[in-house]
Formats: C-alpha cells, structure tokens, sequence
C-alpha cells in the first residue's frame, strides 16, 4: 500500500480527533460535575439529536466493517446481522424505550431497583451491564486494530497494539472531562459522517452496475467462488446441524439483545420526556434501518468487485471489506481517486470507533459508580463523589477493554458484538420485562434472573469453540470446549427468563402491590418522572 | 387546557421545561382516528389515600388509568408477537428449508433475498404504526393523569 492515502487518512482522523476534542473542551467549559449533567447531559437534547446520537452509538465499527465483511465472505447468511439488529429495534420502541425513559434516572438497575430491595439488585444489574459493555468494548477495539493493520499496510502488531492503547486513552478523556453531553455530540457527529461515507459508497456501488441489483448479485455469486449458492442461507450456517442451530441462537440473541444494552438504555435519559424518547427512537430505526440496508449493497459490492478470496486475504474475517471496496470504487490501488476514498472511509470507520467506544465507556462507568460503588461502599467511609468515582471507572473500564482487545485480535467484529448481544438478551432482558410489567416479580426473582442469565451466557461463551479447541478459537492450543453453539443465546436467553420466574415462585417475601402500582402508574402516565 | 395553573407551578419541580406533549388542538387534525381520547375525568383518581403509595394505587385503579394501559396493551401486545413470530419464522425457515429459501423470484433475486427485505419493510410500517397510536390514542389521556398524579402526590407526605 501506498504511502499516500496513510497519510491522508491520518490527517483526516487526527481532524476528526481535534474537532472531538474541540467539542469536549467547548461541552466542559463552565459545567458543575453533578450526576445529572455527567450520566444524562442535562436531559435537554431534543428527539431528533438523540435519534442520531442512539443510531451514532448502535451503527458501531460491527456493523459497518463487520457485517459488510461476513455478507462478502459468506453471502447470504451475513444479511441475518442486518436485519436481527434492525427487527430488534421494535422490542426497544414497544416494550421500553417510553416505560424506561419514566422509570428510572441514568441506569438499568434504576427500573428494577424502583420496586425492589435496592442493594441486592443494584450490585446483580451493575455486574451484568459492565459485563455487557466490556465485551462490546473488546469488539470495537478489534475493529480498531484490524483496521490499523490494513492502513499501515498489515506488517507491524506493535503499530495494532498502540492504536488500541490510543483509541483507549483517547475515550477515556472524552468521557471523563464531557461526560454525556460531550458523548452525545460526538455520536451526532459520528452519525452524519457514516451515513454519509455510506451513502457515497452505496451510490457508487450502484452507479458502477448501472442501477442493476441483480448484476451486482450475479457478480457476487461469480466472483465468491460459490456461485448461486452465495445468494441464499447455508454459506456459513448450513453444515451440521449445530451450525444450523447456531444460527438460530444468534438471530434470537441480536433481536432480544439490544433493548439490554446498557449504552443504549442510557440514551433515553438525555430526553426530557417518555415522547421524546419515543421519538427519539422512531428517529434512529429511520436512520439504522436505511444504513443496515446499505450494508448490504457493500457487502455483495464487495464480493462483487473486490472479491471474496482479496477480503479474505487481508483479513481472514472479513473485517477490512469496505475498506477495500473503496479503494475500488475511486480506481483501485495507486490511483488517486481510490486513495482518497480508502482514506475516507478508512477515518470514517475509526470515527465510529472511537464515538462508540466513548458511548459504552460512560454507560459502564455510571453502572459502576451509580450501581455498585453506591451498594458496595460501606456506610461509614468517606463520601466520595459519585462522578469523581465514575470518572475513575472509565479509565479502569478502558485498561480492561485495551488488554482485552488486545487478545482478541483475529475474531470478526460482528461475531464478538454478537456474543455482547447474547449476554444483554441474558441477563439483562429478562430483569427489565419481569419488572415493567409482571406484577408478582420479587426482588429474589430479580436477582436470580440477573445472574440465571448472565453466569450460563458467560460460561457458555468460555466453553465454547469460540474460547477453545478449534484452530480459529481464541487459544487454540487447549482444549475445553464443551458446549458446541457459537453463541450462548438459545439456552442462556430462556434460562434467563426461567430463573426469574424460578426465584419468584420461591420467594418467601409477598410481591408488594403498591410498588407495582407506583411502577405501573409511573411507566405509563410518566408522573414523577425525572 | 384547564390544568395550565398547575403546570406552571409544578414546572420547576417536575424538570420538564419543554413539556413535549401535545396540547389539544394542534398536534392533529380534527377527525384523525380516536380525536376523542380516553373519557378522562376532571378527577379521575379518588383522593382517598394519604401517603404517596395509597395514591399510585388508586391512580391504579382508576378508569382514566385502566384506558390507557388497555390502549397501550391492546396494540403492543399483539404486535410484538406478530413480528417476532415472523422474524423467528425467517431465522428458522432460513436453516430449516434453505431449498425454498434459494428458489429465484426474479432474476438473481430469491426468496430469502424478498423475505429479508420484507423484515425491513414490516419494521418500518409498523415503527409508523406504533408512533401513531401512541400519539393519537395515548399521549393526551396519559399527561393528564401524569398532572393529576403529581399533583395528588405533592400533598401527600412521601
């Protein structure tokens, strides 16, 4: 690879970082570090910026590399990413996004511990919601680092390794000097720029087959290696039947997993009223569901006009495709049309990384000091701030996500989002649902349907050929993989589920009526709401 | 709207400047489905509790309240399982019958190509859909009872 577009693109993301930081500074000035302002931004962004700023931090390096890169490596079976994480933005508008927005003031663990005894729940959501994020985070890093090998042309792991310490460091001062509100306006940010490198991209994938959707299709399925056979479900999913099942976990895990989302969650709480987090939502499915529709030109353009055997060469899993698509499109290696648009769409994705990355390092860092530095403190310490504490927790959430990023190199982005999705669907679901609305959900119930989801998606996911004993695992010179689905959702989502049930059924305690009540009253009218 | 005196007041409390509901008359068009909202009472909870929680459960069950949780479950209800039931038919259908699934429609184009778009497609109409009710057959009722409630609330001792 040239020098050129290395240098270009460095100068467009270093522009991209300045204006950043330019906002964060800018965000800062004059700002009194209360919880309010730090985990909610105020919560005076309109529906229409929060809907950017919900699809800025939901359309992550994941979908953008990732599952562009698995449609042009497998075809068919990479369009179940696009459409799981659109379908399960419904779940999110249905079933939460107003009743949580009425609910609770900047967690998860806000909803459930309105009506139960707080502390047990509070430590039970907190550990699940950084677990969640931590795994979400390992996924942006590799994106990072993957995508830093391809513009540094792939020779050096200690360049892949400083960028992921960098992209850390970086998002650790965003968050710990803007909090939300800086958060926010960086997701805006990022929103526009990839939706408009998207756009381009799509355009001229378009305008180089004329408008014609089945040449782009039918040069796809040539140029794949698969022929027809591209086109249609079983490329990656279709062997055995744990393959087959496999499939399944994982849809189930991306459509219930994003309402557990904790980044997400929190986005509802930058919005003055359950309304505006409605239309907030509504907002960002426009904005998401036309840019999954995008990816999908931009995987088959990739099979089509890159090739699937060049993608797979530059990174086995796929997750430089889109990359070199636009390499493609402006006139292939040495040109100066191709260098310009590597470049961009090289500094576009890093964007997304870094704006993603800042999303979920605030959400973990208020689970951990709105949730469990509140529960765990002992009563009689010195009082500390809660912000100060959660500033604190995003640098010790970013030193976790750097080292593991840093391990988890060789896996496709979207697979190890997918795995986050399957431990949010877990644990996190299950808890939010019983408490909205099962009116005999006890605090028990609470915390077993916590933990009854995330110890088996956690365990499973360690006994899974992803961790061990396969030549593409994570270490692949053991072997203690016991457990054969890829994706932990098909048994741990119900196991949640179960659990809280279970724990209900067995509490000695009575469900308390008035406390429904007032969850119930308050979800739907949003009285007493913050 | 009648209860402006006890909005203003309760402004400051409630951290709701914008109050991005609408009012009467100038969100909609006369004569869009439901313009007559949920029969809301100028008193539709009972103020017979004292403290804090006797009041969420007599808000509760009150029938203003019951109209808007059965308008809000009518329709989530049967939507959420009509697209989830659809979208698992899709997963499944993709691993169980990959032969139909592969069958062209129209050119390159196959089954699991127009059933995949169609996911799209239907999570969109229905987006609208659920926007819509909401706004039309919801959001009025369900402000007056939040005022309501907050206002029977700041009486009582919490």
């Amino acid at each position: 690879m040239s020098g050129d577009h290395q240098t270009l693109a460095l100068l467009l993301f270093s522009a991209f970082i300045a204006v950043t930081l330019g906002i964060t500074t800018w965000v800062s000035r004059n700002r009194h570090g209360s919880a309010e302002e730090f985990y909610a931004g105020g919560r005076l962004f309109s529906p229409m910026e929060n809907g950017f700023a919900i699809a800025g931090d939901y359309m992550s390096a994941a979908s953008f590399l990732g599952i562009s890169g698995l449609i042009a490596l497998f075809g068919y079976d990479g369009m179940l990413y696009s459409v799981g994480f659109l379908v399960a933005w419904l779940v999110v508008l249905l079933l939460v996004a107003e009743l949580v927005r009425n609910c609770g003031r900047f967690t998860l663990a806000d909803v459930v511990a309105a009506r139960m005894a707080e502390r047990p729940v509070r430590i039970a959501a907190g550990t699940s919601s950084v677990t969640v994020s931590v795994l979400y985070l390992v996924a942006q890093m590799v994106g990072a680092g993957s995508l830093v090998a391809l513009l540094l042309g792939g020779t050096s792991g200690a360049a892949r390794s400083w960028t992921v310490i960098g992209v850390g460091a970086l998002m650790v001062v965003y968050v710990s000097l803007g909090g939300m509100r800086a958060t926010t306006w960086i997701q805006i940010v990022k929103a526009v720029l990839l939706m408009a490198g998207t756009v381009v991209l799509t355009v001229l994938v378009l305008v180089h087959f004329h408008g014609n959707v089945n040449e782009l299709l039918n040069s796809a399925a040539d140029r794949s290696g698969h022929g027809k056979e591209f086109l249609s479900p079983g490329l990656r999913y279709g062997g055995g039947w744990t393959a087959r099942i496999d499939f399944i976990s994982l849809g189930l895990a991306l459509v219930l997993g994003t309402a557990g989302l904790p980044h997400i969650l929190s986005r509802f709480y930058t919005v003055p009223t359950a309304r505006a987090a409605r239309r907030s939502v509504v907002w960002s499915i426009g904005l998401i569901g036309s840019f999954y529709l995008m990816t999908i030109v931009l995987g088959f353009g990739a099979a089509a006009l890159v090739g699937s055997a060049d993608v797979r060469e530059s990174n086995p899993a796929g997750n430089t495709a889109v990359p070199l698509l636009a390499m493609v499109l402006g006139g292939g290696d040495g040109s100066t049309g191709g260098t310009i648009l590597f470049a961009v769409v090289a500094a576009v994705a890093f964007a997304t990384i870094l704006a993603v990355v800042a999303g979920i390092t605030l959400a973990s860092s208020a689970s951990v000091a709105h949730d469990l530095y509140a529960s765990l403190k002992r009563p009689g310490s010195r009082q500390r701030s809660e912000v100060t504490v959660a500033r604190v927790a995003a640098a010790g959430i970013g030193v976790v996500a750097i080292g593991l990023g840093l391990l988890a190199q060789d896996l496709n982005v979207a697979f190890l989002v997918g795995l986050a999705f399957a431990v949010a669907a877990s644990a996190n679901l299950p808890v939010l649902l019983y408490s909205l609305f099962w009116r005999n959900f006890t605090t028990r119930g609470a915390v077993w349907s916590v933990y009854g989801g995330l110890i088996p998606a956690v365990l499973l996911v360690v006994l899974s050929p992803v961790v061990s004993g396969s030549p593409s695992s994570l270490f692949p010179g053991v072997d203690f993989q016991v457990f054969p689905l890829e994706n932990p959702g098909l048994v741990s989502i119900p196991l949640g589920f179960l659990a809280g049930w279970a724990g209900t059924v067995t509490a000695n305690e009575p469900p308390d009526a008035a406390k429904h009540a007032e969850i119930e009253v308050r979800a739907l009218t949003g009285a007493g709401a913050v | 709207m009648e209860k402006e005196a006890g909005r203003e007041s309760a402004a400051v409390r409630l951290d709701d400047p914008w109050d991005d509901a609408p009012a009467p008359g100038w969100e909609e068009p006369e004569g869009a489905e439901g313009s007559t909202p949920a029969p809301v009472p100028g008193r539709a909870a009972p103020r017979g509790g004292h403290s804090a929680a006797d009041i969420y459960l007599d808000v509760q069950r009150s029938e203003a309240f019951q109209e808007v949780r059965r308008r809000y479950r009518r329709f989530v209800v049967p939507a959420t399982i009509a697209f989830f039931v659809w979208y698992l038919a899709y997963v499944v259908t993709a691993v169980a019958a990959p032969g139909l699934m592969a069958r062209p429609v129209a050119g390159a184009v196959n089954v699991a190509m127009v059933v995949g778009l169609g996911q799209f497609l239907t999570t969109f109409l229905l987006t609208g859909a659920y926007a819509r009710h909401a706004r039309l057959r919801r959001d009025r009722a369900a402000l007056d009872l939040r005022w309501e409630t907050q206002e029977m609330t700041r009486g009582a001792g919490r």
